[in-house]
């Protein structure tokens, strides 16, 4: 009763206010406003319209095909499939090393350290790291996955699946500690009241009664921060991703294939834009329609995970 | 239960359950305290190698007309204008855009229009970096830069530059809507109460308000303009050398740019061993700079938090 009474009068108040003149500079404003992310829609539109329309002859003449063949120097015959496979694994190499450790370290940060010197230290240079351009991270993989650790990650200098993987992993490991952090932060103290109140030990508190509420939004960051390592190229180019032939003999063991070469999807996307001639183009933008669903199915997931499980206290 | 089980001490369980409590802790802790090596790695792996290039190159060859790392010619001022070139592009594309659309999204959206409107930025930011370097390349040189600005070329700073813009939009408006969220709603009604416009609200009140924020917005967006590698790799063109240009119209080479083009071999091929090491150096320069940009906006995100 009172919400609309009020309502009514700061209607009244606002129009007399007004004094009935329209507000055009403030109409004008706030179209300008709504431009900014007009323009943003018009690029993202652009974007995927014009790879579209490259692409589609790929597709229409040779569907599937292209998906499923290997990478080749003829523009006829290269397909993405090497990159698919070498992509998948890395992510779920990044996803067995880096989701375990981000989250550890966040439950960590957030739910045991107190307030000291050193805790503020780690906060603040997961922050930092956060933020170190990618490159860096290739360059770091270089110097210690390829070459230094290079008795465990395969003979080649130039990098193999573990020590991409490993550089992914510690790239995307800050995103993921950040966001699980902020998933922590987000359930109520008093859940955790609850729980010491009838004698949990601390971590019995987390495992129980913290964890549970704050899976969902782990869920989505975690998810969100692999489909960035996944659309990641600048890295993965110190670590030898290959961005020519590859050649993937059978019979190998799996840690003899994780020792191995590799190449990733973005990587492919990168050689094809690379190489002169229209063919060549139309199969760098079909490659990129490749990625774009990959990443799209992944985003969409996400954002269902969240809205399905996304709780207000 | 008996009564002596209620006894404080006897709470905290028999030893077992103490030792698994002792070893959790330990493990997260060492989770934790894993971030930590990474940095120390990163900056031993950068300075070890870039100090070792350095004794072993001459110090004048690190001045000259261009950057060619095949003829032993590293002008580092080279890769820092044409970095400098494509993020001052970016910033202008970025800035009115990404703040603009914070500034809709905080302060003029109805719940329902934001609903609509935040998925184009978050979508946008989950565009992979060579995705929009292909754009750069196949649409905004031709179509934007040749036709509408008459570049010249196959490669420019310019697209590569509007390319970065375009990739750096979500995060200067992510962070700045932030900022402009945490003003205390106080300071609106308090301008609303003396008869203010939203759009006085918007400049006068929140914008003010909120503008260590804002600025702190613009250095990350800067530092991420700076770090982006893609793009410019594929859309400023040079793989190899690149003489020494602040003509945005012209393509170059940008340190990211560099450091990729040593990297995937196109200059290491033939020439001196010098080359390759070079992207130690460039990567440490790239490092500290972005480093120094990053501490920075920590500094004012952290004075709004104080502030309010």
């Amino acid at each position: 009763m009172s919400v609309v009474a009020s309502d009514a009068a700061r209607g009244s108040v606002e129009a007399a206010l007004r004094g009935r003149r329209v507000d055009l500079r403030g109409s004008v404003f706030k179209g300008l406003l709504v431009l900014t992310l007009l323009v943003a829609l018009v690029v993202l539109v652009a974007l995927v319209w014009t790879t579209w329309t490259t692409a589609q002859p790929v597709f229409a003449e040779r569907g599937w095909d292209f998906v499923r063949s290997d990478v080749s120097a003829l523009a006829s015959r290269a397909g993405v499939w090497q990159g698919v496979v070498g992509s998948l694994i890395l992510i779920a190499f990044v996803a067995v090393v880096a989701l375990p450790l981000g989250v550890a370290a966040a439950i960590y940060l957030q739910e045991y350290a107190r307030d000291t010197r050193l805790n503020r230290l780690l906060i603040a240079n997961i922050r930092n790291l956060a933020g170190v351009p990618s490159v860096v991270f290739g360059i770091l993989g270089l110097v210690v996955f390829a070459q230094a650790l290079g008795f465990l990650t395969g003979p080649d200098v130039n990098g193999s699946y573990l020590s991409g993987g490993l550089t992914l992993a510690v790239l995307v490991m800050p995103i993921v500690i950040l966001v699980s952090m902020e998933a922590l932060r987000a359930v109520p103290t008093s859940i955790r009241e609850a729980a010491y109140g009838v004698g949990a030990t601390r971590w019995e508190v987390v495992r129980s009664h913290v964890l549970p509420y704050a899976a969902p939004g782990m869920f989505t960051g975690t998810i969100l921060s692999l489909a960035r390592a996944f659309g990641e190229t600048a890295p993965l180019l110190l670590v030898g991703a290959v961005t020519g032939y590859i050649n993937t003999p059978s019979g190998r063991s799996p840690l003899e294939i994780l020792q191995g070469p590799y190449t990733a999807l973005p990587t492919l996307v990168y050689s094809f834009s690379k190489q002169i001639g229209d063919d060549w183009r139309a199969n760098a933008a079909a490659a990129i329609i490749v990625l774009l669903v990959v990443i799209l199915v992944v985003n969409a997931v996400a954002i269902l995970l969240r809205n399905r499980y996304e709780r207000r206290w | 239960m008996s009564s002596e089980h209620t006894a404080p001490q006897l709470l905290r369980g028999n030893a077992k359950r103490r030792r698994k409590e002792r070893a959790v802790r330990i493990a997260f802790q060492a989770a934790a305290l894993f971030s930590l090596v990474v940095s120390v790695a990163i900056v031993v792996a950068l300075t070890g190698q870039a100090v070792g290039w350095l004794f072993d190159v001459d110090l004048p060859m690190l001045w000259g007309d261009g950057w060619f790392p095949r003829q032993d010619e590293f002008d580092i001022l080279t890769l820092l204008l044409g970095t400098l070139l494509v993020a001052a592009v970016a910033m202008l594309v970025a800035t009115p855009l990404g703040l603009g659309a914070a500034l809709f999204l905080s302060e003029f959206a109805t719940p329902r229009t934001r609903r609509i409107l935040k998925p184009i930025l978050e979508v946008l930011a989950g565009i992979p970096s060579v995705v929009l370097g292909y754009f750069a390349l196949t649409v905004i040189q031709p179509d934007v830069v040749t036709t509408v600005f008459g570049g010249a070329g196959a490669f420019s700073f310019l697209s590569a530059g509007i390319g970065v813009g375009i990739l750096t939009i979500p995060l200067i408006a992510s962070v700045a809507e932030d900022a402009m969220y945490a003003v205390p709603n106080a300071l609106r009604e308090a301008a609303y109460g003396i008869g203010a416009r939203r759009r006085t609200v918007a400049l006068h009140v929140v914008l003010p308000a909120a503008v260590s924020g804002i600025v702190a917005a613009l250095i990350l967006g800067l530092s991420r303009a700076i770090g982006e590698t893609m793009v410019v790799a594929i859309a400023a063109g040079a793989t190899g050398g690149a003489l020494r240009t602040i003509n945005p119209f012209d393509g170059g080479q940008t340190m990211t740019g560099a450091i990729s083009s040593l990297a995937i071999g196109s200059d290491q091929v033939q020439g001196s061993s010098l080359a390759f090491p070079a992207l130690y150096f460039v990567g440490l320069c790239l490092f500290v700079i972005t480093f120094a940009l990053n501490v920075a906006s920590e500094r004012f995100v952290r004075r709004v938090r104080k502030a309010y």
